[in-house]
């Protein structure tokens, strides 16, 4: 397996004016309360995880988790009070200032909540602003952003201002901008937070679109689960700065780890989320009907089909294999049972 | 019992105030003790004490220390003095190289430094003089007096009137639009026509070289201090100091480092102007959203490129407030530096005012005012003015402006040389009109002060008279029956009351200065005056504010003309009173109080616009009456941003009484205006400065801290 992108070994942010003698002292077991009566705040308490190439990883919290803190660690945004940050192999804690402009010039792309839009620029000028930051020729850094105006769907508005745009445009720039180095790694804090539900569903859209196309590696910042289930690879769940699960969707909701995390699966509709896949047996049992589904599906889109055999479905992958079952039962149980509410 | 327990602030300041008085009425005055006029306390008398410190004698008259404190500060100003002559003439001697002698030369360093600064500023001033209005110095200073006789054709012509005025114009078209420019030409047009360009242009060459270096400095120190915060705790108590201290007590110690003239007052406005700038810089850079640098950073900016291309763009608008503050300083200290002999508007106007010639100074005072209002439009248009975008127009489009100058630049000149020919024998009034050439309203406005004291004397006399004898005389008296310990007691009282020990300990401090001071007597005439303004200007400030507030458009209204009125220098105010009372005290309080009541009524509407919309729907639907939301809704939630512009007034009061020695008051200011034709003025000019100063903070300490705890105690901010 290649080496990961992003590899986090116990990473510590403590904000507070003994907050590094204090780390060292708890050598290890960190516990908040002790730290807050100190005067000391704990944003991340010994985080760990690792992102590979081309995945994207959504970090789930509700505000005051420190999702947005573990982000600014792993961007050295702010540095953090203790553990091990790798880039790409590289330890980023070590860098010099000159390397870390280097390593945000060539590697790191990021998006903010606020879009964080230089207002005196056009929406061309502020794409092209980390190319000029660069260096890059002004001729060749604007014919890039123009690629980038294209490719974000914003034609024509190329020599708009910030605020001659709507919130769901302004954000579209700042993702054009992000991407403008053509960074590897790419780093969302909140991006559709600030939207109004309709245009965020479409950004959602619009953003599974690019990263099919791209394939960066992400790491995606939210509160919304919901969100967190339609575009992560892989999820992380924190509190208090502590990550309490980090799974793929399918078992966070399966398989909460925590009573914490159980309560956000409650209330997800299921269908939308479990793919077939997911639920099956991977038995092959020999009582097998006509019907075949894809393992891809989501429940969603095949259950009316399922619910109306008798029989137990074939499951197949891309090449027609079959590579398990599922019987209506399952389907029922999957999307009605083991719910508090229901019970 | 009950209301003690339910209000315990109340008791405790009527405790307080209570033992304020029993002080009062326990300390008898001292049969010696008199007001000492004039400078009678630099006249030897056996009757005097005298102490001796840091080898400086001071003689004072000894009273009880509780009636008045020794002034063991005493030795301040002359030692201060004392000091800056020494820097001036022995400190570090130095050889330094002569040009126009050819030899060597041996000189103190400060004095060089500060002749060399004075020459540059010289320059700058003369240079952009002789642009606006011709002359010889610039080129004299790059050749020398002979090659100009040698070379009568070498001279800076200067640019014709026209072409200045009709610059003017373009330039508030393009920042301000239509209006503004029809504004400029006409206010431009008649300064020429009025006879009054020569110093108009003085002043303004004045401003043109203050206000860019000032906010070169002003800058500089503002991103400074925003990256340091050592750098940033250094300038703090300076900035503060210098925000309540009457900017003609700076005047004095310029006259003894610079000497006489343009650049001096250049010099000295620029450390009045720098203040403004630098904390207006550093609002802005701290109001730019933490995202936005974030962006800036993920960017790959580096330190320098996230200073120049991310933080100064984004505070752009504040930046550029920071620069209006800068040129209406600048302007401001162009009409007071007259004192210090720079020439222009302000110099014709202290003239005239000497001379009690009303019309000439109201004609002076006109122009002031309409330049005063020019620069502050065009340079707030200039901060309210978005970016646009220039990339899809043409060259023609792009440029419209400037080659619409060059096209005025060619017709002035044209016309001028047709003026030459028309008017072969006298002026040539296309070019310049001649001060004395004008259209003079000067007769016309003394005749109207005649007619308006022949007609009105006895009403304005009688009022005079009850002013004075009835309400000041007895209101000063009070205020100098106070014994030193018993002010003492209720300063330090009321600052513990409001803030604590802190607050009780700072204000304590800058009590103790002025009582240890030679002039506490003087100090206390100064505050009588400013409260006596201050009461004056808040009750109708407060009352007009309120008014105003009920009707939308009565609102703008009023807050336009406190725009206006607030852009006049101080010294114009003195103009209209003296014109009707005179020189006596009630012109000076008039004064303070049309001054002050501008931030009085400014804050009030202000305050009463910042009670959120949703409280206000809420309380109408409670079905409250107007007076009912008025008083139950509206004042309290007003009333921290009402106290700010008490604050505000009181720091006008003081500068406006300040000044008001120019019309004869016997206060701190009549000593700073004695300072300045003294050759020894300069320590005793910068310790009554502070004193005047921090009269101010005492008031601006105490109310800020009780506003910060008000507002957080209504969770707004």
């Amino acid at each position: 397996m290649s080496e990961p992108v992003i590899k986090c070994q116990s990473v510590y942010k403590i904000f507070g004016a003994n907050a590094e003698r204090m780390l060292k002292e708890a050598n290890g077991n960190v516990d908040a309360k002790t730290f807050q009566d100190n005067g000391c705040i704990v944003g991340v308490n010994n985080a760990s995880f690792e992102v590979s190439k081309g995945e994207m990883l959504v970090v789930m919290g509700l505000s005051g988790s420190g999702k947005s803190t573990l982000l600014r660690c792993i961007s050295r945004l702010t540095d953090a009070t203790g553990g091990k940050i790798f880039i790409e192999g590289q330890d980023l804690l070590n860098l010099n200032n000159k390397e870390l402009i280097d390593l945000r010039r060539n590697k790191m792309g990021m998006v903010f909540q606020s879009f964080a839009l230089l207002p005196h620029k056009t929406v061309l000028e502020n794409i092209a602003f980390p190319l000029q930051i660069k260096g890059i020729k002004t001729e060749d850094s604007i014919n890039k952003a123009m690629d980038m105006v294209k490719l974000v769907g914003l034609d024509g508005r190329e020599n708009y201002f910030p605020r001659e745009l709507s919130g769901g445009q302004q954000q579209r720039v700042g993702i054009a901008r992000s991407l403008a180095v053509e960074p590897d790694i790419w780093f969302l804090d909140e991006p559709f937070s600030a939207l109004d539900p309709l245009i965020r569903k479409e950004m959602q859209d619009e953003f599974l679109r690019l990263q099919e196309k791209l394939q960066k590696t992400i790491m995606f910042i939210t509160h919304d689960f919901d969100e967190a289930l339609k575009l992560a690879d892989r999820i992380a769940i924190m509190k208090d700065g502590i990550i309490e699960q980090l799974d793929t969707p399918a078992n966070i909701v399966l398989n909460p780890a925590t009573e914490y995390v159980r309560k956000f699966t409650e209330e997800v509709p299921r269908e939308k989320v479990l793919l077939i896949k997911d639920v099956m047996d991977e038995t092959i049992s020999s009582d097998i009907g006509d019907l075949k589904v894809s393992k891809d599906e989501t429940i969603e889109n095949v259950a009316e089909k399922i619910l109306t055999q008798e029989k137990t479905v074939a499951v197949i992958d891309i090449k027609n294999n079959v590579v398990g079952s599922i019987n209506p039962a399952k389907i029922i149980n999957t999307v009605f049972g083991g719910r508090k509410n229901n019970n | 019992m009950e209301v003690i327990k339910k209000y315990p602030k109340l008791f405790q300041w009527l405790f307080l105030l209570i033992v304020f008085f029993a002080l009062c009425f326990a300390i008898d005055v001292p049969e010696t003790y008199k007001f000492i006029r004039g400078q009678a306390e630099f006249v030897k008398d056996p009757n005097q004490s005298a102490f001796v410190f840091l080898g400086k004698e001071v003689r004072y008259y000894a009273f009880d220390v509780f009636w008045r404190l020794p002034p063991l500060l005493g030795w301040l100003p002359i030692w201060i003095n004392d000091s800056l002559f020494f820097l001036m003439n022995d400190w570090m001697p130095m050889e330094f190289w002569n040009e126009d002698t050819q030899e060597y030369k041996t000189r103190p360093l400060v004095l060089q430094i500060t002749r060399n600064l004075t020459a540059f500023m010289t320059f700058l001033i003369e240079l952009i003089r002789e642009i606006l209005l011709g002359g010889l110095e610039t080129i004299v200073a790059f050749t020398s007096w002979d090659w100009i006789d040698a070379n009568p054709w070498a001279e800076l012509p200067g640019l014709p009137w026209t072409i200045v005025a009709a610059g003017s114009a373009i330039l508030a078209y393009k920042l301000g639009g239509k209006g503004l420019a029809i504004y400029a030409l006409l206010s431009m047009t008649y300064i020429s026509i009025f006879g009054q360009w020569k110093p108009s242009m003085q002043t303004l060459s004045f401003i043109l070289v203050a206000a860019p270096l000032s906010f070169i400095f002003g800058l500089g120190l503002g991103v400074a201090a925003y990256k340091s915060k050592r750098v940033e705790k250094a300038l703090y108590p300076i900035l503060l100091v210098m925000q309540t201290m009457p900017q003609y007590a700076v005047l004095v110690p310029a006259l003894v480092l610079f000497g006489v003239g343009d650049h001096a007052a250049v010099i000295i406005t620029m450390i009045v102007a720098v203040p403004p700038m630098i904390l207006l810089t550093l609002l802005g850079l701290r109001a730019v959203p933490p995202e936005v640098i974030e962006a800036g950073r993920m960017s790959g900016c580096n330190n320098w490129q996230l200073m120049s291309k991310v933080l100064i763009p984004t505070a752009r608008r504040d930046i550029l407030i920071g620069v209006n503050q800068v040129i209406m300083v600048c302007f401001s200290m162009a009409v007071i530096s007259a004192f210090i002999g720079a020439k222009g508007l302000g110099f014709n106007l202290l003239l005239a005012l000497n001379q009690l010639n009303i019309g000439l100074a109201l004609e002076a005072g006109l122009c002031i005012s309409l330049i005063a209002i020019l620069l502050d439009k065009m340079s707030l248009a200039w901060a309210n003015k978005q970016v646009d975008y220039f990339g899809n127009l043409n060259f023609f489009q792009r440029n419209k402006n400037s080659l619409f100058f060059g096209v005025v630049v060619i017709a002035g000149i044209l016309l001028a040389y047709f003026g030459s020919i028309y008017f072969k024998d006298g002026y040539n009034y296309l070019f310049e009109v001649p001060h004395n050439k004008g259209i003079s309203t000067a007769d016309f406005w003394n005749k109207g002060v005649d007619w308006i004291f022949d007609t009105f004397f006895v009403y304005i006399k009688a009022f005079n008279t009850w002013l004075i004898v009835d309400v000041l005389q007895p209101m000063r008296a009070l205020y100098l029956r106070m014994p030193a310990i018993a002010t003492l007691v209720l300063v330090v009282g009321a600052g513990y009351l409001i803030g604590g020990v802190r607050s009780a300990l700072v204000v304590c401090g800058l009590t103790l200065f002025i009582a240890l001071s030679p002039w506490w007597d003087r100090a206390l005439v100064t505050t009588y005056m400013a409260t006596f303004g201050v009461l004056v200007s808040c009750t109708i400030g407060f009352t007009v504010g309120t008014l105003c507030f009920q009707n939308k458009h009565s609102t703008n209204f009023m807050l336009n003309v406190c725009d206006i009125f607030q852009t006049f220098p101080s010294f114009v105010y003195l103009i209209p009173v003296m014109m009707l009372f005179g020189i006596t005290d009630t012109s000076v309080l008039i004064a303070v109080i049309v001054y002050a009541t501008i931030p009085a009524t400014r804050y009030t509407i202000e305050g009463l616009r910042s009670v959120p919309a949703g409280l206000h729907d809420a309380a109408t639907m409670s079905g409250v009456t107007k007076l009912q939301r008025l008083f139950k809704i509206e004042f309290p939630l007003a009333f921290p941003h009402m106290m700010l512009g008490l604050n505000q007034t009181i720091v006008f009061a003081l500068f406006m009484v300040i000044i008001g020695a120019f019309i004869g008051t016997e206060d701190l200011g009549q000593y700073i205006l004695k300072a300045l034709s003294d050759k020894k003025g300069a320590g005793i000019g910068l310790t009554l400065g502070i004193c005047v100063a921090f009269i101010g903070l005492i008031f601006d300490n105490l109310i800020r801290t009780w506003v910060g705890q008000r507002k957080k105690h209504l969770g707004i901010d």
